[in-house]
């Protein structure tokens, strides 16, 4: 064995946030020897930035509410590219699960009934989108993200789960016959490097906004786990998927919940018109969140943004009075307090569309099992791995996701990736163990980074790569830009390949971790820029200028990234629910 | 402006040292200390701090500021720079692994020593389990801790009995669970208590209610479990 310290796993996480604790839970609980993996301690994880809520069909609001409308809404909102069985399977799961939650101690705001409150959120209808606008989306106040992290570390403190926090996983470790079997992580407090050995991995590394200037992603959302797998060569599935949140904080970047539109506030352009009349006459403020992006960048060029520059636009709230703000948006106020330097209660919150949520990523069954396609492209799974959350692609998304949607992609697939590794391991799963020669190649990447002498410096690196990602691959593209785009991108990859690092030390050595971190996200924006190149096509969040319309003829496809050959494929959408007809292409309308 | 920062490098340094940085500042732009951190790390990417969220959501960089404990992302240089000088220091009565970063060990133990987490042995219902929006108001308040330690490490009491005091955060977390009208183990954990250190070593310094980034209010969640033990003793 090469000369690091083993330990060894029935399974082990990566990623503490929603995903990666909702896994490990299950996994815990079924009684397989599990570790979770995480870089921060698991409540420090994106999964705490979370306001607006959890939207489920738990019937709370309207008691004849129908999973099956909510399924409704969110093959609409994903612009028909999110795979029905799976959108099936988080919607008719979902009650379940959030009732779990509860029962576990989230503190979910109320009713008068007693019950989960639930307000409105974009996108979501009765009925099939005939019967209005639904509200559907589960909160506590606005920090249901914060309630539901909690709540996960909690009840995996009460279930024992063994706990790796503050270790940083670098690579897989992938054996002779392809599988992955466990991952090299770096103890952060010691810097001791250590082979974590599992039959099962999994990958709950969360997103990677940080490849934009822009984001309203934490510093840790590099996109970890995605690289990882990328550089064991596995695809990437609609990687070009990107949304941008109507309203993050102009300047500063920081989320402000659609819960602020559910609970009716609306935006204004400088001449103090509500605009979305305009784009989205039925949902108006309500609308899909690409769809209300685009309208506000519209406004921008158009010259009717605000500001000195006029290069924002407004986010009304004061209209709702300080009580409602007070009881239903008191991290709103905080967070505008602190970062707008401006009071909701009194005046408009000052909002653009800011880099907020990865659609694409390991591509994955409803089991969260990894899939590869085989040279006749055809779907395989890849032994060992699994995905779930943001990493994952399985997909429940599509081309955009719909507000409250990623939390209960979070707990279903966390759990759902749970029951099935459990499933595997009683089956009898096993994989032939790592030589030296596989772990000595998982450990390569780190190597070189310890021995490198001099070099690139990582923080102009990565604002280099993010101003390139802003600017050629941002709300709208086109395929001139995204070709220049592309030929800067390759420039900055040869400078990753070069970074050096200066500090060589062992104790809490954070310049490490964000060398590596610079690398992953290096490969995220490969992942992302060069499908974006190849979908000639505007759909969800991908829009285009010089192809405006959907192509639901060429198009109507998932993209896989190839890291190998840097090639793109196209692979099949699931139109096969289990329960039910799979809902045939419409236009999308608002 | 000058900045000082507190290095330790266990590896190479016999002893901890402040060490002072010249920055010069954007105009007309008030940045958080951790964007000063930022800045410095770009320089000399030796500088080792926590980071996370940088919205003050997270609890991730509790550090003390010019003598006060709080959040470097949500404290503007401004309020926490005096006479043009920031003086960074680790969060302080814990030990330090490097620089800016703390062994939180002690602190989490505690967390988990109230054990954190809902108790109901009843049969969990088809749906939730209901509550009024009059009780779910008592979480209020409580529910919102981040756990960044910016109050236990500002407490006396913490620091002379970090093993034996559950410390404000700590206490805080547990009148969550005595106040959640859907737990059924307030007896129990009233119970674990009841000792003369565990709640009692608050001698109502209100330092955490000073310091609380999210404006909690420990002292008085400690004023509540003491008047639970004393009814439950009369």
């Amino acid at each position: 064995m090469a000369n690091i310290r083993t330990l060894s796993f029935d399974a082990i996480v990566i990623g503490g946030g929603g995903a990666g604790m909702r896994a490990a839970l299950q996994l815990t609980e079924s009684g397989l020897d599990t570790a979770c993996v995480t870089k921060v301690f698991p409540t420090r994880s994106h999964t705490v930035s979370a306001q607006g809520g959890i939207t489920c069909a738990i019937a709370s609001d309207d008691p004849n509410d129908d999973w099956r409308w909510h399924m409704y809404d969110t093959v609409k909102g994903s612009d028909y590219i999110g795979d029905q069985d799976a959108i099936e399977y988080m919607c008719s799961v979902g009650p379940q699960a959030v009732f779990e939650l509860e029962h576990m101690g989230l503190p979910f705001s109320r009713t008068e009934q007693g019950r989960i409150y639930q307000r409105p959120f974009g996108g979501q209808s009765k009925d099939f989108g005939k019967g209005g606008q639904a509200a559907r989306t589960c909160a506590a106040a606005d920090r249901t993200g914060h309630a539901l992290l909690h709540t996960l570390y909690q009840a995996n403190l009460k279930g024992g789960t063994t706990f790796f926090n503050e270790w940083y996983a670098t690579d897989l470790v992938k054996n002779s016959e392809g599988a992955i079997v466990g991952v090299i992580a770096i103890c952060m407090e010691t810097g001791e490097t250590v082979y974590l050995k599992a039959k099962a991995t999994v990958m709950a590394t969360g997103g990677a906004g940080r490849i934009y200037q822009s984001t309203t992603n934490a510093h840790i959302n590099t996109g970890d786990g995605v690289a990882m797998a990328l550089r064991a060569g596995f695809p990437m599935q609609d990687m070009e998927m990107w949304q941008f949140h109507p309203t993050g904080i102009y300047g500063a970047g920081t989320l402000v919940t659609e819960g602020c539109r559910g609970e009716g506030g609306y935006l204004i352009n400088k001449d103090g018109e509500r605009f979305m009349e305009r784009y989205a006459p039925n949902a108006k403020d309500l609308a899909g969140r690409d769809v209300v992006a685009r309208s506000m960048i519209l406004e921008i060029l158009e010259g009717r943004g605000c500001g000195p520059e006029g290069d924002h636009v407004l986010l009304k709230l004061d209209h709702l009075g300080e009580e409602t703000l007070n009881k239903r948006l008191p991290g709103i106020l905080e967070l505008s307090r602190t970062f707008a330097h401006v009071d909701p209660v009194k005046e408009p919150i000052p909002v653009v569309p800011t880099c907020h949520y990865m659609m694409g990523g390991i591509p994955t069954n409803v089991g969260g099992q990894a899939i590869k396609q085989n040279a006749d492209g055809e779907d395989v799974i890849i032994d060992g791995l699994y995905a779930c959350g943001e990493a994952a692609c399985v997909s429940v998304h599509g081309a955009n996701r719909l507000g409250g949607n990623s939390l209960l992609d979070l707990v279903v697939f966390g759990r759902a990736v749970g029951l099935q590794v459990k499933k595997s391991l009683d089956e009898g799963f096993e994989s032939l163990s790592a030589d030296d020669t596989d772990i000595e190649k998982a450990m390569a990447r780190l190597n070189r980074l310890n021995n490198s002498t001099d070099g690139e410096n990582v923080a102009e690196v990565r604002a280099e790569l993010q101003k390139v990602m802003q600017l050629y691959f941002g709300v709208f593209r086109d395929g001139a830009s995204m070709q220049e785009g592309l030929k800067q991108l390759a420039v900055i990859r040869t400078r990753v390949e070069n970074l050096s690092l200066d500090d060589k030390s062992q104790a809490f050595n954070t310049a490490r971790i964000e060398a590596l971190e610079l690398e992953n996200l290096l490969e995220i924006a490969e992942a992302t820029a060069i499908p974006a190149e190849f979908r000639k096509e505007s759909r969800g969040a991908h829009a285009r200028n010089d192809f405006t319309e959907r192509d639901d003829e060429n198009w109507l496809k998932h993209s896989l990234f190839h890291p190998t050959d840097k090639t793109v494929t196209k692979r099949d959408v699931n139109f096969k629910p289990k329960t039910m007809e799979a809902f045939p292409p419409k236009i999308r309308s608002y | 402006m000058l900045v000082s920062i507190y290095r330790y490098n266990p590896e190479v340094d016999d002893a901890p040292y402040m060490q002072d940085y010249q920055i010069d500042l954007p105009e007309g732009k008030d940045l958080m200390v951790l964007d000063v951190l930022n800045l410095l790390k770009a320089q000399d990417t030796t500088i080792s701090y926590r980071r996370s969220c940088r919205e003050g959501v997270c609890g991730s960089d509790g550090m003390n500021m010019s003598g006060k404990n709080g959040l470097a992302c949500i404290t503007p240089v401004s309020e926490a720079a005096k006479n043009d000088k920031l003086v960074l220091r680790p969060l302080p009565g814990l030990p330090v692994v490097r620089d800016l970063v703390i062994d939180m060990g002690q602190f989490y133990k505690q967390y988990e020593k109230i054990r954190p987490f809902l108790i109901n042995d009843t049969p969990a219902p088809a749906i939730e389990r209901l509550q009024s929006p009059e009780e779910r108001e008592k979480l209020d308040g409580l529910y919102e801790c981040i756990l960044c330690a910016c109050c236990s490490t500002a407490c006396p009491s913490f620091w002379w009995n970090p093993d034996k005091f559950v410390g404000p955060s700590g206490l805080l977390q547990a009148y969550r669970f005595l106040a959640d009208s859907r737990d059924t183990a307030t007896q129990e954990r009233l119970s674990d208590l009841d000792d003369p250190f565990s709640v009692f070593r608050c001698h109502g310094i209100m330092n955490c209610v000073n310091v609380c980034p999210k404006g909690l209010n420990p002292t008085k969640a400690i004023g509540s479990i003491r008047t639970m033990l004393l009814q439950r003793a009369t």
